[in-house]
């Protein structure tokens, strides 16, 4: 592959006719859109905690897959849904007590990864050691990744949209929303199967430890420019798309690896917002955003 | 059978590891004496996250620790001056960005991921650029700890480290408990609730640093969690929480060295993590039921 030139459109042509890169443009858009809309109701539900406890689940069951030599995409959904399952029924009683919840996603959330160190020395012709797992890596996506992402990516979003009503409801005001009669227990634990597989998306790009840059950051970034669940998806889910092709883009020019790149273009996106909200705020004094006290935090964690 | 796989087999057999040698290896007494220090301040500062809803922002700090560890190791300077001097200053920072010294989720979650991504940035730095020794295993020995491989130095830092962080929260204790359940009464009486908020940000950023060399960066999580989760479940009475919660920390690091020591193929950071996790997990079977707000 010839180097760096000005000219990015016969870049960008020569990356894509390239097998290889052409998988991981592709995943990484999928990813982008998936984790984007899912990424919003994290962070509307305050459940950041737990999204990134299923992602780091999401390493042993790829160490263990690697180990029992089965796909990696295998590992990294069975675990992370597994997980959510697990913090979705474990805390059975005493829903809304934080502390139960927050120490028992810790200790799943550490145990999982010492399962993972375990799986590790047990298979030690692991590559680079498990730094491609927990850091990701944009190489190695194969064409029928793709369209397991593509497929259970579709299963998210589409699960997502039917719930995407009452959801919003019972996350700002489960109390309401119970009296009301929306279902919020069993939303509560839908919404967890659908972040663990989001998770599970965002891992194979992003690694285990940094599906934050594309759950969590873009749909920060949205929420802290707009308030209203239409735009502040679609604006979610342009952020992670553009963070995905230009962290891809510069990647492969670059010795660093991808899970920087992610991290910094999503973080100054999330800065540069956080900047325009607290000036847009202190011109009108009118809060514009959802304000990180006004929410009751339903089922989330600090 | 190969002979050569024979004999192999034979010497590994006549070499297994005997419960009463434990103590013959010095990298066994450094690993019970560290271990023990980390675990007595990973249980009593544990159970406080636990209290206060902290565990993300511990969770955080401990990622921290990684990033700065690398960026040390990468610029060429002692692995432990990066890990305390950062953990510390972004304890710090954390407290000044939420409200009375306790951050919101999604800016933790933002932060720590940017800063896990700059630790990936300074592994590169550090593998690409740096030659000799076992570069490649720097990260990941960061990450899932080395206890087995301490100095007698490094011993001795962990174990004054671990006592002094147990002494400042047993100094600490009453005001915090107070500010922790009813933030509103202490203030109204006077008690210093955001400075004690950054203190216990500083001990918490101390004890993740401290024990990233012996279970890792990103296991200490779990000797944060598990035991002071066990023991709130085991007794509502906080003194009484407080020792459960260190005794389990402290057998949980004592039974998994032991076990590692005897099974050699089992890493150390999971038995001990194994042990911490049955532990909770036997509380929700034997321990009265707590009932929480």
């Amino acid at each position: 592959m010839s180097p760096f030139s000005w000219n990015l459109v016969a870049d960008v042509r020569e990356m894509w006719s390239i097998p290889l890169l052409l998988n991981a443009f592709r995943a990484g858009t999928v990813i982008a859109v998936v984790a984007a809309i899912v990424g919003w109701f994290m962070v509307l539900r305050r459940q950041s905690f737990a999204g990134h406890t299923l992602a780091l689940v999401g390493f042993p069951g790829a160490a263990a897959a690697v180990w029992l030599g089965i796909g990696i995409a295998v590992g990294y959904y069975s675990a992370c849904i597994a997980a959510a399952l697990v913090i979705a029924l474990l805390p059975a009683a005493g829903r809304r007590g934080y502390r139960e919840e927050s120490s028992v996603i810790g200790t799943v959330q550490a145990f999982a990864l010492a399962c993972g160190t375990l799986f590790v020395s047990l298979y030690k012709g692991l590559l680079g050691g498990p730094t491609a797992l927990l850091f990701g890596t944009f190489l190695g996506i194969s064409s029928t990744q793709v369209v397991t992402l593509v497929i259970v990516g579709s299963a998210v979003v589409a699960i997502t949209a039917v719930i995407a009503r009452p959801l919003v409801f019972s996350s700002i005001d489960p109390d309401v929303a119970a009296a009301g009669g929306v279902p919020v227990r069993t939303l509560d634990v839908i919404f967890l199967v659908v972040l663990g597989a989001t998770a599970a998306e965002a891992s194979q790009i992003t690694g285990s430890l940094l599906v934050f840059a594309l759950l969590l950051l873009p749909a920060a970034t949205a929420q802290r420019l707009t308030a209203r669940p239409g735009p502040g998806i679609a604006l979610a889910i342009a952020i992670a798309l553009v963070t995905i092709w230009s962290a891809l883009f510069i990647a492969v020019y670059s010795v660093y690896p991808i899970g920087f790149w992610l991290t910094t273009i999503a973080f100054g996106f999330y800065v540069l917002a956080s900047v325009a909200a607290a000036l847009r705020n202190a011109r009108r004094s009118v809060p514009t955003r959802i304000a990180a006290g006004a929410l009751p935090a339903a089922g989330g964690v600090r | 059978m190969t002979p050569a796989a024979v004999t192999a087999a034979t010497v590994s057999a006549a070499t297994s590891p005997a419960l009463g040698d434990i103590f013959t290896d010095p990298f066994m007494r450094y690993a019970f004496i560290a271990g023990t220090a980390v675990a007595l301040a990973a249980g009593l500062v544990g159970y406080f996250l636990v209290l206060r809803a902290q565990i993300f922002t511990a969770d955080a700090l401990s990622h921290v620790a990684f990033t700065g560890a690398l960026a040390a190791l990468a610029a060429g300077l002692d692995l432990r001056l990066g890990l305390f001097a950062v953990t510390i200053v972004v304890a710090l920072a954390m407290g000044v960005l939420g409200p009375r010294a306790r951050p919101d989720d999604v800016v933790i979650g933002g932060v720590f991921a940017w800063i896990l991504g700059l630790g990936v940035f300074f592994l590169t730095l550090y593998t690409t650029h740096r030659s000799g020794g076992a570069n490649g295993q720097a990260g990941v020995s960061v990450l899932f700890g080395s206890i087995f491989g301490l100095s007698a130095a490094e011993t001795w830092l962990s174990a004054a480290v671990g006592v002094i962080v147990c002494a400042a929260i047993l100094i600490m204790a009453r005001p915090l408990l107070f500010a922790s359940l009813d933030e509103a009464v202490a203030t109204a009486r006077g008690v210093a609730v955001r400075s004690l908020g950054y203190g216990f940000l500083v001990l918490v950023a101390v004890t993740t640093a401290e024990a990233t060399q012996v279970v890792g960066a990103l296991l200490i999580l779990g000797l944060l969690a598990a035991p002071a989760g066990a023991a709130m479940r085991i007794t509502t009475r906080p003194l009484e929480a407080l020792a459960i919660s260190a005794g389990i920390a402290v057998a949980s690091v004592w039974i998994g060295l032991t076990a590692s020591y005897l099974l050699p193929d089992v890493p150390p950071s999971f038995a001990i993590l194994a042990v911490a996790t049955l532990a909770y997990a036997g509380s929700y079977a034997g321990g009265r039921r707590v009932a929480t707000a």
